[in-house]
């Protein structure tokens, strides 16, 4: 055993890595991660990633905005300085629609977008977590835990054998960013 | 996924040959990691002194206050709120074409999104200018949020749509400025780890940490998806609140029912014209064609003529409402548009709007790329032009006739309008050298279905009808970035 900690199959075309899953997968060899330049479709059922819950939390965060902005309206209009304008209705709805839609869609972008960093670790100044600079620009990066999967030569030929243009074998988890 | 074949009579969306992964990053960030050209810099340089101009002009208003500008006691609302409502229109072809053709997947959207997006929020940015300096007192610009009692003396007036429009006007910047940036995540990354020394360190910070795994992509897609879904309607919101500024009031010429779909039409109507202007330009100076073709280009020609369409429509249901509605203060506010003293504006405003883009139908016309640039800024003359009709012609001659008045701008309104196209031009300068002007992961997605290269793959393997290539090699004339020699030996 050596220093490697992790195995890259690096790809050069999306097909030809999502072969490369298949391949290790039914070797029953678990795939850490894969880092891509784009968004692959259908990857993540290949991999296991569970179904995002962030439109649930969007629904909630807007239903947040609307009872906000109907609960604040109601305190200032009709609570705390109603006004008698040619005897109307201090909580006069329709007027306040458009105000109340807009507040939806704030906390709910906002939220949501929050929520989605917050998921993700994405913050201004995180350390990038990067395995290969390439996997950014145009590279299809399969990365493997060398020390769970030990039998490395057939890791490297099953990722050869599926189109890969290079394998690497990295003693270090992320590309160095200090 | 990018393995499956697109039909064959879909025009490409990337052209050109020996297109990969690599070359798209490369193309796409010349501009950001090169020195800039000498185009750029003279386009900078000019549009710096506009923005000095509009920093010049805005601190005499603030110093002089409002009496500067041409406005008196009968047209109380001019050039600021013709410049405010012009931007804001501007800016909603941004989130037309991320949001609303997001949602009707039409990958076009895909080479033009960022920089319509980055068009939105200065053109926003540019709007807001006006509603902060036409306050006279812009240090209590904070008066306009529902703050208590201490701060004033009152509650806001939630019954104003003057109120409304600030929420609609600041939940539309913060919500573009959100989608767009998360959008650019991806993007930023790919800069960072191109770049050396304090580059990537700048890079890093504005990255968030982006990596690019299996679950971040997938979230993203998940949340732009999610964000398209509620700008659309808030796009629609906003503008349709803008218009109700006008059309809640008791005003002849502004109290009609029709202002919300007509300000909206004419809103994307505008903002596609502006796309235009840029786009066609800095395709060329930034050699942008084989992403931006001319599929891209008569598209939007095509949404132009069908907003205006709609833009005309409902100039000429405005009149025939005034006449069907009998009120003879509706009618004559209509009569003095077109032949009274402002006649000019309203026909220049006529010929602009309605009639040349009709030129559009010509399909010479929409391939040219001359053609479309010169009709893409006749029609922003046009929008601005209706703007002024709209609001200066209803004010100017009211109810009293010993109060009609006429505007005259001063040279102080004159220069923030100047002024802040000069600001717009300053910023998505500055945009274009350190950000992608061009979502490179979206374009990425495209090369495997929907290039020149891919289709002509599939030509080659000759499974395909012949009738159908032919169509599609037809179909590739207007393109100015596809040489026909080469398909004329298929």
């Amino acid at each position: 055993m050596s220093n490697i900690k992790y195995i890259l199959g690096s790809f050069g075309d999306p097909d030809e890595m999502m072969h490369g899953i298949d391949k290790l997968q039914e070797n029953n060899i678990k795939i850490h991660d894969v880092y891509t330049p784009m968004p692959i479709h259908g990857i993540e059922a290949k991999l296991g990633v569970k179904r995002s819950r962030l439109d649930i939390a969007a629904f909630f965060f807007g239903i947040t905005g609307t009872m906000t902005m109907l609960a604040g309206v109601y305190l200032a209009a009709a609570v705390d300085w109603p006004i008698n304008i040619g005897g109307k209705t201090f909580f006069a709805l329709p007027d306040f629609i458009p105000i109340t839609f807009e507040l939806t869609i704030l906390f709910c972008a906002f939220g949501l977008v929050g929520s989605y960093y917050a998921s993700t670790h994405l913050f201004p100044g995180r350390a990038p977590r990067v395995m290969d600079l390439r996997a950014t620009n145009d590279r299809f990066i399969i990365a493997i835990d060398a020390k769970e999967n030990t039998e490395h030569t057939k890791i490297d030929e099953l990722l050869k054998g599926a189109g890969a243009l290079e394998v690497k074998y990295n003693e270090r988890k992320y590309v160095s960013y200090e | 996924m990018s393995g499956h074949n697109e039909s064959i009579l879909r025009e490409p969306l990337i052209t050109g040959k020996n297109i990969t992964y690599a070359k798209i990053t490369d193309d796409i960030l010349r501009p950001v990691e090169n020195k800039p050209n000498k185009a750029w810099w003279i386009g900078f340089i000019i549009s710096l002194c506009g923005a000095t101009l509009w920093v010049v002009s805005v601190s005499y208003t603030f110093w002089f206050g409002i009496g500067e500008w041409g406005l008196n006691k009968t047209v109380g609302w001019a050039w600021d709120i013709t410049g405010f409502v012009w931007w804001v229109g501007i800016g909603h072809a941004g989130t037309l074409i991320s949001a609303v053709l997001l949602l009707f997947r039409q990958n076009w959207r895909n080479s033009i999104n960022r920089s319509a997006e980055a068009m939105t929020i200065f053109a926003v940015i540019c709007a807001a200018t006006y509603v902060v300096s036409h306050m006279g007192r812009p240090w209590l610009a904070y008066w306009v949020l529902p703050l208590p009692n201490q701060f004033g003396s009152l509650w806001v007036n939630f019954n104003s749509p003057l109120v409304w429009d600030m929420f609609a006007i600041s939940t539309y910047f913060s919500v573009s400025l959100l989608f767009w940036y998360t959008g650019l995540l991806p993007d930023i990354a790919t800069i960072r780890d191109r770049a050396k020394g304090m580059r990537k360190k700048v890079y890093t910070v504005l990255s968030f940490g982006w990596a690019g795994n299996v679950k971040t992509w997938q979230r993203f897609e998940a949340v732009s998806l999610i964000l398209a879904g509620i700008s659309t309607p808030l796009v629609l919101s906003v503008h349709t609140i803008v218009s109700m500024d006008f059309a809640t009031s008791v005003i002849p010429g502004w109290h009609t029912t029709i202002f919300p779909p007509y300000f909206v039409a004419g809103a994307i109507f505008s903002g596609f014209a502006m796309v235009l202007t840029l786009l066609l330009v800095a395709r060329k100076v930034l050699g942008l064609e084989n992403y931006i073709t001319m599929f891209h280009i008569e598209s939007m020609n095509k949404i132009i003529i069908l907003t205006g369409s709609i833009v005309g429509v409902a100039y000429l249901t405005e009149f025939f409402i005034a006449w069907y509605s009998g009120s003879e203060y509706e009618q004559y506010a209509f009569i003095n548009r077109s032949t009274g003293p402002y006649w000019w504006a309203y026909w220049m405003m006529m010929t602009c709007n309605v009639i040349s883009p009709q030129l559009l139908w010509f399909k010479k016309i929409r391939t040219s790329i001359a053609a479309t640039w010169i009709l893409s800024i006749v029609v922003n003359i046009g929008m601005w032009f209706e703007r002024f009709v709209i609001i200066v012609t209803s004010l100017h001659r009211d109810y009293l006739p010993s109060s009609w008045a006429m505007f005259y701008p001063t040279w102080v309104d004159v220069s923030v309008f100047v002024g802040s196209i000069g600001v717009f031009f300053t910023l998505f300068l500055l945009f274009l050298r350190v950000l992608p002007s061009i979502a490179i992961a979206e374009v990425k997605l495209l090369l495997k279905s929907s290039s020149e290269q891919s289709k002509l793959e599939l030509i080659k393997d000759g499974h395909l009808e012949k009738e159908h290539v032919t169509e599609y090699v037809e179909s590739l004339e207007k393109f100015d970035s596809v040489k026909q020699e080469e398909y004329a030996e298929i």
